[in-house]
């Protein structure tokens, strides 16, 4: 008997501490009840969402999770990240495990209609690209017919592949990886001859190689990926909140606030009425969407403005070295916009 | 007739000649190499074979071991130490042997708490598996170690683990009481019971917060070998109850009963575990309560125990086949009922014959665990095959972290295994 | 419900009667675990029902019909990324039949030898088969199939190794015997290619093959009823290869060997082990054969000695003793064991996900799962598929083990 009596323990124990009861039928109120945001990243992409050394996760989708913690709970530190896979990420986020995915993810329509899912916002304008050794010799993807091509599987890397090696004619040999560190050790090991994923992510891990330079980045880029935080669709209010806690990081670089100067800008109104009204010395625009006047404020306290978290986590001073590009803001001839805060 | 004598004759010999030594060929180790190892030219042929194999093992193993260096805070230094000797770059090991055993996330000023959570383990198996050979009252250690181990791995305050304890003993006494008017009542009297005072006891728990408590560790900082062990001992614990039901379930006579339990056994025997994990990474959550925060960890914890009962089920079937019919009859004609001839007769022998089969499904169990760093958990194997291959100090390490995690599982999954030929032998009650 | 419906008995019926009485406490019991499945199972079902994401995607298995747009580098039926997303899947489900198909036959071999030499008086040599048997079963076999392949990866010369140089001299390797070429992008083979009647000799070599066997059948046959010796390995040598080779000659030579020939990238032509095939196969093979071997040994030792001794004092020689006194019995012990290997490869085929290698969990678990985000459709038939191979594989074996079983009259 004492067996079981043991063993009913442990199934008592096990079962009393996981089940913890979140109250609240909105996401805002769950996310202010359990206080903390539970936020869906990647398992590891550098300068993306990486845990570092010592267990605490950085980069730049990361910022955009700690910026709605720090807006909603006034809190950067009160998040829960959730590592997710290709497969796993929109199941988690329909599911109710996460409360909104930072994860590199393309905004398509299928993935917003069909999947049921609404994008925020765009917080990284990417494209597909090619990295080949640079002793093959190649200068252009059109010369890849019949290469082995590592690909990183569960993401729109691989549709588009298929489609433009289909619509140049070419054939290739297909090697699909579960994780981008493993197709990067394949890539190495000589195991393919090409290794396709985004191009911020090419970029991302060359750096990370022992001979960056030995290895070159083709020139084409073969589609459209604007990659962007998301919601579950139906929740209106707290895709709002998310949507414009990332539209006051781009406006703040647009408006010259930043991580230094904000809590100074912040202490009494200005001379500028939209910087009052973001920073919430001015209107009412925090409660409107559920949250404190210093909701944005705290947001841009906790991470910096948009371009500050483009330059400390992939800027071209990282090892990462990403230019803006089409990241710019849209007076610098990029596409980063945001709608005014009004 | 005389042994001696008295006009010997001189070239009889009185004394027996002291027997000669064998010839050198077929004594000591020579003989023993030519019986074993020369006896015929195909056994030469093997031996001489087998000889190159551990040639060529060791002499790679050798050398990379030696020259091996445990310095160096990354693969370029460690390289650079290395001077291309062929040696192994063990320092990735002792970089990053936290991380191996406790992923990244457990923080590392609390890992003293799951350490002496291990050592714990130590003093709580021994009574459960020796239990012919040590006191009874030792298994005092075994019931109360759950409750501790829950408490330093998780942290929180002691008044959680505390008061599931309480119910359970509050339960299990109540059902005592109760048994005498029946098993049945019992079992119902002490499993509301057990409710009633968990669910008070959740309150107080609740309330006094802070009494004892450690600092708490979310489930989805367990990482790393702990993982594994956490995942094992937790899922084959919780299994045994549950294969031994639906065991009993199957060979009950009652037709919902028994259909139940033979299509969920067989269902789950005939699935892949990784579509059953798949399930609890990405399906399960559907089908709970929305705002019940189940963890990652817990839904895998369902899925592998519900999985791993399944086969204790049909070992523990296979015991109870096993028993004489005789046995069924003994019971009858005493007129024991149901549960009490389970509970007297049948199940102790049954359970006692499949106790092997059961440790060699813990083994396997142990060693599926492994599986969970399909689904972006970090395990030990989920540990080396992203964060660490991943970091850029030590992408390329393959061997040595292959090294470390093929000994950490070959050293618990042997001991268990040989733990239980040795049950085996011990159980053996023919005489071979 | 059934107790409900149970007449009162003549005495009166009494609630408690429905615990105490042994005639109704089945019913009883029944009632409550029929209760307690329903609610149960509608306790899952209100959940899904409140999940809204869930109820807005709906339940539909549509998905499996529209173009699947991924490609798969190992097709046994012809295959674009035009074809739909069912076409995908069925080639997962054949290169899982292929991988467990080729994995069950190596761990078998593997598993005998080992068993058998473990036995072996030679020390060296069943030492070494013990290491091998422990090593393998006591470390999961998702760490073997990744360390295999990285071997595969990182141990096989590259095939840049073996490409022509743009300065168009020779490159550093070439292809052995001119057809074989292991790199770590795979190991090039070269493939039989029919042309015209080609299949004509396949066919031909297929039914040789089964004229084989009736040649062996009647040279039994022969021995026991008249006691009369028919040569055996000539003529069965004879069967095999003539009637092909005249075949082969007849039509003028429709079957050629076509090897790999280097391309700009890698090797065209032929056809190609891809280092996830090996990985897995090899890994899958090494680790159940370490398994097999404990069952052929737990097999050979549980047939009494008294049969050893009794063939010995026959006269029939060790390896005969074995293999026509020991093994057919011992095979009894050991099929249902072998059995249940089986059903453990196959399942573990699904690991393929850890080396890429497209399975059924590749394709349908995998990317078509990922790109239409029908998580629930495709893990319920992806557990469909599964279970129906384990059940087939077992029904298949099971009939098989009733052949070989002791007959008791």
């Amino acid at each position: 008997m004492n067996k079981s009596v043991l063993l009913g323990a442990l199934a008592a124990t096990v079962g009393t501490a996981g089940i913890a009861y979140a109250q609240g039928s909105t996401t805002l109120a769950a996310v202010q009840e359990r206080g903390s945001l539970n936020c869906g990243v990647t398992t590891g992409v550098p300068g993306f969402a990486e845990p570092d050394g010592d267990g605490v996760w950085q980069g730049f989708d990361v910022a955009v999770c700690r910026a709605v913690a720090a807006a909603v709970l006034g809190d950067p530190t009160a998040v829960t990240f959730v590592p997710t896979t290709g497969k796993t990420r929109f199941t988690a986020l329909a599911s109710g495990e996460i409360d909104m995915l930072a994860r590199n993810t393309t905004w398509t329509f299928s993935r917003d209609t069909d999947l049921k899912f609404d994008f925020v916002g765009v917080n990284y304008y990417d494209g597909q690209g090619f990295m080949v050794p640079a002793d093959l010799g190649v200068s252009s993807a059109t010369e890849l017919d019949g290469a082995t091509v590592c690909i990183q599987t569960g993401t729109t890397t691989e549709l588009n592949l298929a489609d433009y090696f289909r619509v140049n004619g070419m054939s290739y040999e297909p090697v699909p990886i579960e994780t981008g560190a493993e197709a990067v050790q394949q890539y190495l090991a000589g195991a393919c001859d090409v290794y396709t994923t985004d191009r911020s992510a090419l970029a991302a891990q060359r750096a990370g190689f022992e001979t960056p330079g030995d290895h070159v980045i083709l020139p084409e880029v073969v589609s459209k990926e604007p990659l962007g935080p998301l919601v579950r669709h139906g929740d209106s209010e707290w895709g709002d909140i998310v949507r414009w806690t990332l539209n006051a990081l781009i406006s703040a670089e647009e408006l010259g606030v930043t991580q230094s100067n904000v809590e100074e800008m912040a202490a009494a109104p200005g001379d500028n009425p939209e910087i009052n009204r973001m920073l919430g010395t001015e209107g009412e625009l925090g409660a409107m969407v559920g949250l404190s006047a210093d909701a944005f404020k705290n947001a841009i306290a906790a991470v910096g403005n948009y371009g500050e978290v483009f330059d400390q986590n992939i800027g071209e001073s990282t090892a990462i070295g990403l230019a803006r590009g089409l990241n710019a803001q849209y007076y610098d001839g990029g596409l980063i916009y945001s709608p005014p805060f009004r | 007739m005389s042994d001696a004598p008295a006009h010997s004759v001189a070239f009889v010999r009185k004394t027996e000649i002291p027997a000669k030594a064998p010839p050198v060929a077929e004594t000591g180790v020579l003989k023993w190499i030519k019986e074993n190892l020369f006896s015929g030219p195909f056994n030469t042929i093997m031996t001489i074979l087998g000889l190159l194999v551990i040639y060529y093992l060791l002499s790679g193993l050798i050398p990379w071991i030696v020259n091996g260096t445990w310095e160096g805070a990354d693969i370029r230094e460690c390289r650079e130490i290395l001077q291309g000797s062929g040696g192994g770059c063990f320092a990735v090991i002792s970089d990053r042997w936290p991380q191996l055993l406790f992923g990244f996330q457990y923080p590392d000023y609390l890992r003293w708490r799951p350490t002496l959570a291990f050592l714990l383990l130590f003093l709580a198996v021994p009574p459960a598996l020796f239990v012919m050979f040590l006191p009874r009252w030792t298994l005092i250690a075994t019931a109360i170690y759950p409750f501790v181990a829950y408490w330093l791995i998780w942290g929180g305050t002691i008044l959680a683990p505390l008061m599931s304890a309480v119910a359970l003993i509050g339960g299990y006494m109540v059902f005592k009481t109760v048994e005498k008017g029946g098993f049945v009542k019992g079992l119902a009297a002490g499993i509301v019971s057990a409710f009633l005072i968990l669910w008070i006891g959740g309150f107080i728990s609740t309330a006094g917060a802070n009494v004892l408590a450690l600092e708490p560790v979310e489930s989805r900082a367990m990482g790393g070998f702990m993982l594994n062990m956490i995942l094992g001992t937790v899922c084959v614990s919780l299994s045994i109850p549950l294969g031994i039901l639906l065991a009993l379930g199957r060979q009950s006579k009652l037709p919902i009963v028994k259909g139940f339990c033979v299509v969920f056994i067989e269902f789950i025997r005939g699935v892949p575990l990784i579509t059953l994990l798949f399930v609890a990474n990405v399906v399960l959550a559907y089908f709970l309560p929305p705002q019940a925060n189940f963890d990652l960890i817990i839904r895998v914890i369902i899925m592998i125990t519900m999985f791993s009962a399944a086969y204790i089920a049909e070992v523990i079937r296979g015991g109870l086949a096993a028993l004489p019919k005789g046995q069924y009859e003994a019971a009858d004609s005493l007129g024991l009922d149901y549960p009490q001839a389970m509970r007297l007769i049948i199940l102790p022998q049954a359970l006692k014959i499949s106790i092997p089969g059961i440790v060699n499904v813990a083994v396997g169990l142990f060693k599926d665990t492994t599986l969970v760093s399909v689904i972006s958990m970090f395990d030990l194997v989920g540990m080396i095959r992203g964060p660490i291959l991943s970091s850029t100090d030590w992408v390329g390490v393959y061997w040595e972290l292959w090294a470390a995690a093929c000994i950490l599982f070959f050293i618990v999954c042997y001991g268990i295994s040989q733990y239980s030929q040795w049950l085996e032998r011990q159980l053996r009650t023919d005489h071979r | 419900m059934t107790t409900a419906a149970d007449p009162p008995s003549a005495e009166g019926f009494r609630l408690g009667q429905l615990i105490n009485d042994t005639r109704y406490r089945s019913y009883t019991f029944q009632a409550i675990a029929l209760l307690a499945l329903i609610f149960g199972f509608s306790w899952l079902a209100y959940n899904a029902s409140q999940n809204e994401q869930l109820q807005a995607n709906g339940f539909s298995y549509d998905f499996l019909f529209a173009p699947a747009g991924y490609d798969i580098n190992q097709q046994p039926i012809p295959y674009t990324s035009q074809d739909t997303h069912l076409r995908a899947t069925v080639i997962g489900a054949i290169n899982t039949i292929i991988v467990a198909f080729l994995a069950c036959v190596t761990a078998t071999i593997f598993g005998v030898i080992a068993g058998v030499l473990r036995l072996s008086n030679n020390w060296i040599i069943s030492k070494l088969m013990a290491i091998y048997v422990e090593m393998f079963r006591n470390i999961p076999v998702l760490i073997w199939i990744i360390i295999i392949f990285t071997v595969a990866a990182n141990t096989f010369p590259p095939i840049s190794e073996f490409r022509i140089p743009r300065d168009g001299s020779d490159p550093e390797r070439t292809l052995l015997f001119g057809m074989f070429a292991a790199t770590n992008q795979g190991v090039f083979v070269p493939r039989l290619v029919f042309e015209g009647l080609g299949w004509l000799v396949a066919v031909t070599f297929l039914a040789s093959i089964a004229g084989v066997f009736g040649w062996r059948a009647h040279a039994r046959n022969k021995l026991y009823s008249e006691g009369t010796v028919v040569p055996v390995l000539w003529p069965s040598l004879a069967i095999l290869f003539v009637p092909t080779i005249v075949v082969y000659f007849v039509l003028g030579m429709p079957v050629s060997l076509e090897s790999p020939e280097m391309g700009r990238f890698r090797f065209e032509g032929g056809f190609l082990l891809r280092p996830s095939l090996i990985a897995l196969w090899f890994a899958l093979s090494i680790y159940t054969g370490a398994f097999i071997a404990e069952n052929v040994r737990a097999g050979i030792l549980a047939i009494s000695k008294g049969q050893t001794e009794a063939a010995a004092a026959l006269g029939l020689r060790p390896g005969r003793i074995m293999s026509l006194v020991v093994l057919p019995q011992a095979l009894r012990v050991i099929i249902p064991p072998l059995i249940s290997q089986y059903l453990n490869i196959t399942k573990n085929t699904s690991l393929a996900i850890a080396v890429g290698y497209m399975d059924l969990t590749g394709t349908l678990g995998g990317i078509t799962l990922n790109q239409t985000g029908r998580a629930l459709e495709c893990i319920l038939l992806l557990m469909l598929f599964y279970l129906t191979f384990s059940l087939a594989i077992s029904a298949i074996m099971n009939v098989y083990n009733n052949s070989v079983k002791l007959k008791e009259r």
